[in-house]
């Protein structure tokens, strides 16, 4: 018997290295936490960068005696990729959008398209002036075109911050909610209980330890993206680290009180999913949340991911500083104090 | 002596069913109490009660002098718990555990000096999931332990082991229990009872059947040897009236089991019985007289719950 045992750097401490260790020890977790928004990021950078060289947009030249005219006219532009054919077949490839527009070999110039297709106007209105010119029109006002390439405006500008939240929001929940219904699940909740373990000891080291794994799985996004895909941030790095913080606790709140009763890993996850999934379609990860009716927005924009996206989007690809992502962080931080606060009331131990 | 552990009329309801009806208990300081009974008696929601994590219904319940009321932090300090089959962190290693149990005590030994104890110290690296059946059954026990209890509460801990892990683990119990640690064991086999308990109290539906020592408990049985057998045509009470050396005559399933003060006297008397009314044996069998057949006397049903 040792009477004065080395004295260890106390509970909290120890319990926060032992979830760090479990978490770290479990190659599963990591993939899902770092590697997938990683892979993500990449495949969909790759597919909807387009660089700066966009395709060339298929359309077809009809027959008849102007053809082979029309043809050369609109040759000229390196932006059509023009091929001749006769009706039948150019209304055959409109199917999967083989070609875009098709315009008559006749005298006067009929132009076939799917007005549903998103480039269908635009290459019509093309095509016209090239044609109208190459007939002897001659523009009113000279025009002369400069392009630019705002920062921040790309699609996989568009991406990262919504990975960001996306990630925080799936690694907070799993983390925390899955996690503690296993240790009730294998009755460690109950043995702890049993030990005069502080139980805000517990829960607290779960919290400490998501802001670890929060700290490194932001940076593994912004360490491939940023080198990457070249994009850049903008903001105010307090900005996105307040609103990655108060959005993390929101998202463990919501998955503490998923949690708080539920004895079956099975129900934790639908529960969770439950919660997660809308945000995934309606908060803006993917694409603009902006494209939903108006009438939904009243549900969508009080959605925790989707003040979250939007927050990180003002900061990192439009420059906002702290002041004005306030009411996110605000309103996040709040969210978080009121689901943490009803889970632990609500928490079963045994 | 003080007492370690002191209950009286003790009731625990779950909804509609009566897990414990009515339990009285005293456990002395220095003393290792069995509460051995089969599954679903009411063991381990009174030792639950006990270890201050279920609120029983109704009933008096001191634990080294206090109540849990007011008392539930200084209590937690002093108690060491293995619960029934807990799973502790699959990825972390034996020692991490035994350190972090430590941590959450104020006193206690050194983890190294308890994994001794229990026979791990080659283990101390390896994670939990790879332990077998037995070697995390002795974490649990050094988790109990690592905290210096002045009471500790083993719930089954030999439940789903192997004959050879259960009897190392009886081992490490019996070298704690030798040097005066104070404890409270529940089991549903006699023989551990046997082996490591001072004093057992047999529960049967919530209450307490029987309360002794193993040895007074057989003896209540009057012989000290059992000889259990079956034939055909079955024997009854009336044509077994009168076997000389016989105490106790119990039918259990299709067998008779009868307390004997010698075995060598009783056989020859039952077969020439059997002869005389023309049964032929099926079975015969005869053993020490054990905890199991106190129970069966008290109960007319084995421990297992198999009559």
């Amino acid at each position: 018997m040792n009477p004065t045992p080395p004295r260890l750097l106390g509970p909290l401490w120890e319990l926060v290295l032992a979830r760090l260790r479990e978490f770290f020890r479990e190659p599963t977790a990591i993939f899902w936490t770092y590697g997938f928004p990683t892979v993500l990021a990449l495949a969909l950078g790759i597919a909807f960068s387009g660089g700066t060289d966009p395709k060339a947009i298929p359309i077809a030249v009809l027959d008849g005696p102007r053809q082979a005219a029309r043809v050369g006219t609109l040759r000229q532009d390196p932006g059509l990729s023009v091929v001749s054919l006769c009706e039948d077949e150019a209304r055959r490839r409109f199917e999967g959008a083989r070609i875009v527009l098709a315009v008559s070999g006749d005298d006067e110039a009929r132009y076939l398209f799917d007005p549903t297709h998103p480039e269908a106007d635009a290459t019509r209105r093309r095509v016209d002036d090239l044609l109208q010119r190459a007939a002897g029109r001659q523009d009113a006002i000279v025009t002369r075109s400069d392009l630019v390439q705002a920062p921040g405006s790309r699609y996989i500008d568009f991406l990262v911050p919504g990975l960001i939240g996306m990630n925080i929001m799936s690694s907070s929940m799993w983390g925390i909610g899955y996690a503690l219904v296993e240790a009730r699940k294998r009755k460690l909740l109950k043995r702890l209980a049993a030990t005069p373990m502080k139980r805000s000891h517990f829960l607290g080291s779960f919290l400490i330890a998501r802001m670890v794994f929060l700290a490194t799985e932001v940076a593994a996004i912004l360490a491939f993206a940023v080198p990457v895909f070249d994009v850049r941030f903008q903001g105010s790095i307090l900005a996105a680290a307040l609103l990655c913080v108060a959005g993390a606790m929101a998202f463990a709140g919501l998955g503490l009180l998923a949690s708080s009763r539920t004895t079956s890993t099975e129900t934790v996850s639908g529960l969770m999913n439950l919660i997660m999934l809308p945000m995934f379609v309606l908060s803006g990860v993917f694409f603009s949340a902006s494209h939903f009716p108006d009438w939904m927005q009243a549900f969508i924009r009080p959605l925790p991911l989707t003040m979250l996206n939007d927050g990180l989007r003002a900061v990192i690809n439009e420059g906002a500083g702290v002041g004005d992502v306030a009411l996110p962080i605000v309103a996040l931080a709040g969210g978080a104090l009121v689901t943490l606060a009803v889970g632990l009331r609500w928490f079963k131990w045994t | 002596m003080p007492l370690a552990i002191e209950v009286r009329g003790l009731i625990h309801k779950y909804d509609d069913v009566t897990a414990v009806n009515g339990i009285d208990l005293d456990v002395s300081e220095g003393e290792c109490f069995g509460l051995l009974g089969p599954n679903g008696a009411g063991k381990t929601t009174t030792v639950e009660i006990l270890e201050g994590l279920l609120e029983p219904t109704a009933g008096l319940v001191r634990v080294l002098g206090q109540s849990w009321k007011g008392n539930a932090n200084a209590l937690r300090q002093r108690l060491g718990i293995a619960l029934q089959e807990t799973t502790l962190a699959d990825r972390l290693t034996v020692r991490e555990i035994v350190v972090l149990f430590r941590s959450f005590h104020d006193r206690g030994v050194d983890p190294d000096a308890v994994l001794a104890t229990v026979g791990l110290v080659d283990k101390k690296d390896e994670w939990v999931m790879k332990l077998s059946g037995g070697q995390k059954q002795r974490l649990a026990i050094a988790c109990a332990l690592v905290g210096e209890p002045d009471l500790l509460f083993l719930d089954e801990p030999t439940t789903g082991l192997d004959p050879q892990a259960r009897r190392d683990l009886w081992e490490v119990v019996g070298n704690v229990v030798r040097r005066g640690k104070t404890c409270l064991l529940t089991t549903h086999y006699m023989e551990e009872a046997e082996r490591l308990c001072h004093r057992v109290a047999i529960v049967d539906k919530g209450k307490v059947i029987a309360l002794g020592t193993p040895a007074e408990l057989i003896g209540r049985l009057g012989g000290s040897q059992v000889l259990e057998f079956g034939s055909a045509p079955e024997m009854t009470a009336e044509t077994l009236e009168g076997l000389p050396g016989v105490r106790e005559a119990r039918h259990v399933l299709d067998r008779w089991r009868l307390t004997v003060d010698a075995a060598h006297e009783a056989v020859p008397a039952l077969l020439e019985r059997l002869r005389l009314h023309g049964a032929a044996l099926t079975a015969l069998s005869t053993h020490q007289a054990s905890l199991d057949d106190v129970f069966v006397l008290l109960t007319g049903r084995t421990l297992r719950g198999d009559a």
